[in-house]
């Protein structure tokens, strides 16, 4: 079970603003399927291998060569802000 | 550095080693570096919706090779994962790295104490990722600049055991994977794009405490000296908290080189939120045994190996040995020069003095050297056939540095400089020699044999620097014995 201050972690890892409207629905939706967890959590098995991918096959790999032309004229239409070839966003800085 | 007394300090260290591929980990994008921004960014790089990566087979290879560099285990399934975390030079809003099966676990490096002891570093695990791209701060007003060249050029993050007991064993460790990165041929190595940027997790404890003491770490140190200066700086002020029964908070921290200090960044996100959970865009890698041995089998000459050889095939000294094993584009380059020149130890010494002499006054890499490999063996070639002295050697090789000349031979016909061996030609400007100093005759003749010195010198000076100094030397005692 997850309290109050746990579900505001979550958000802001998420990047998530939460209506306070649906705050109470939200935390048991989310309590909710914590519970289904704690139930494949009692699972027995030891013996088994974890699973990197639900898929019974392996990955392909592709030759290191260069496939990619140059096209950011065209990405950079898409994008909010574009100046002096860089991508703009608001200021971060550490 | 000086480790107070009752005190002991454990240094992890976190390397991340660019590979050398063409293109990047996950996408066909050049990794070229310092193109101009964007431009190597394809819609994988950028995060664009609908697309998908793929493992590039190089890097796999290139991780492997390095696993079996350091004796370490290579995984038969290997696995990755997003590590997520929100950051402009980041676009999916996670990181694709290995973290629960990562392709090599185990293995370890050697270092040389400033004793000459062997002690061994173990390596926990070596994991494949990739890079961020690059944040630009400083050229807008309110915004942030975002270069993606970056993004995806992949990375071998290679992390040691806490056995680094000071900074001084940190930088031979570094210095240790560096090499080897280079040797193996999987990182350029170049530290001042980047290729390679050590994090240091650092923590001290009173020496008879059995457990480790809480650490914080430093990111993205790319010298080796910032390395040092970094872990000298933070175990100090780590020692004096405790001393002053403060406690030491566990945080990531970033050395100002300008400052010489260590401050805390503001944090991220702790460890346990970065919530890693397995990539579900990519299926498990296997690699087979064939796989491995095939790589086994390209493996080059790893450096004590090389070492060895030129002591053994070459009679170099030890201590030319490992200068010359040191750096695998000085070790090729001296090769090239002894096979060409057919005279190894002669190709050591100029390598060792000439060469690098040069390379240093003029800060250049062996890589960037004016004079190449071929140059100097046909150099050395001709000093040891006796076409030329020493001492006009140098003349040329300086004129091959000025980009005076391109080749030895040419040069010293062009300018008359083959040394004057025709004895028919020296006995009479000898004998001359001997007749206009008669009074420094007579003391030579008389038993002062510093005078030699002095003969000699003027038959060099007369000559131009093109006589062989130990011909004049026996034609002068022959000369004088017959005419006293």
């Amino acid at each position: 079970m997850i309290s109050n201050e746990e579900l505001d972690l979550l958000g802001d890892l998420a990047q998530l603003s939460l209506d306070p409207d649906s705050r109470e629905s939200t935390l048991a939706a989310i309590n909710e399927v914590l519970e289904l967890v704690a139930t494949l959590n009692a699972a027995e098995c030891e013996n088994v291998k974890p699973l990197a991918h639900p898929l019974e096959t392996e990955q392909m790999l592709r030759p290191d060569a260069v496939s990619e032309t140059n096209q950011r004229d065209k990405f950079s239409q898409v994008a909010p802000l574009f100046e002096e070839g860089l991508y703009l966003v608001p200021k971060v800085i550490e | 550095m000086n480790i107070p007394d009752g005190w002991q300090i454990d240094i992890g260290l976190e390397i991340h080693a660019q590979l050398n591929t063409q293109s990047k980990i996950f996408s066909g994008a050049s990794t070229l570096f310092g193109s101009d921004p964007n431009i190597q960014a394809s819609a994988v790089d950028l995060a664009l919706p609908g697309v998908l990566p793929v493992v590039n087979e190089a890097v796999y290879a290139k991780a492997i090779r390095f696993g079996l560099g350091v004796s370490a285990e290579i995984a038969r399934i290997s696995a990755f994962d997003r590590k997520n975390y929100f950051y402009p030079d980041l676009p999916k809003g996670y990181q694709i790295t290995q973290m629960d099966l990562p392709i090599v676990t185990g293995g370890h490096i050697d270092i040389f104490l400033e004793d000459g002891t062997v002690k061994r570093i173990r390596i926990t695990r070596a994991h494949l990722e990739e890079d961020a791209g690059k944040s630009l701060h400083e050229d807008f007003d309110s915004f942030t600049g975002i270069d993606l060249n970056r993004a995806g050029t992949p990375l071998l993050e290679i992390v040691s055991e806490p056995d680094i007991k000071s900074a001084y064993e940190a930088v031979a460790y570094a210095r240790k994977i560096h090499q080897l990165v280079t040797y193996l041929d999987i990182c350029d190595g170049n530290m001042s794009q980047g290729s390679l940027r050590f994090d240091a997790n650092i923590s001290v404890r009173r020496e008879d405490s059995a457990t480790l003491g809480i650490r914080a770490e430093i990111k993205n140190l790319n010298s080796f000296r910032f390395l040092e200066r970094a872990i000298v700086y933070e175990t100090d002020r780590q020692i004096s908290l405790l001393e002053a029964n403060k406690s030491v908070p566990q945080e990531t921290r970033l050395y100002d080189p300008g400052k010489d200090e260590t401050r805390p960044m503001r944090s991220k996100e702790t460890a346990t939120d970065y919530r890693y959970f397995p990539e579900p865009d990519l299926l498990p890698v296997v690699v087979t045994d064939e796989k491995i041995n095939a790589i086994k089998a390209e493996m080059p000459e790893l450096p004590a190996e090389r070492c060895q050889r030129f002591i053994d095939e070459f009679k170099l000294t030890v201590a030319d040995s490992n200068l010359l094993a040191s750096d695998r584009n000085l070790a090729d380059y001296f090769e090239i020069a002894a096979e060409n020149s057919k005279n190894a130890l002669l190709s050591a010494n100029w390598v060792k003095s000439e060469l690098l002499g040069h390379l240093n006054r003029d800060s250049l890499s062996i890589k960037d050297s004016p004079v190449s490999a071929i140059q100097l063996g046909e150099l050395v070639s001709l000093i040891g056939a006796d076409t030329i002295s020493g001492k006009i050697a140098k003349d040329v090789f300086s004129a091959l540095w000025a980009g005076e000349a391109t080749s030895a031979t040419t040069y010293i016909e062009q300018h008359g400089l083959q040394q004057l061996t025709d004895q028919s030609a020296l006995e009479p400007l000898i004998l001359e020699i001997l007749n206009a100093n008669p009074k420094q005759r007579q003391q030579l003749l008389s038993g002062k044999h510093k005078l030699m010195g002095f003969f000699v010198g003027q038959v060099m000076k007369q000559t131009q620097g093109k006589a062989n100094p130990q011909q004049v030397n026996t034609i002068i005692k022959r000369l004088l014995q017959e005419s006293p």
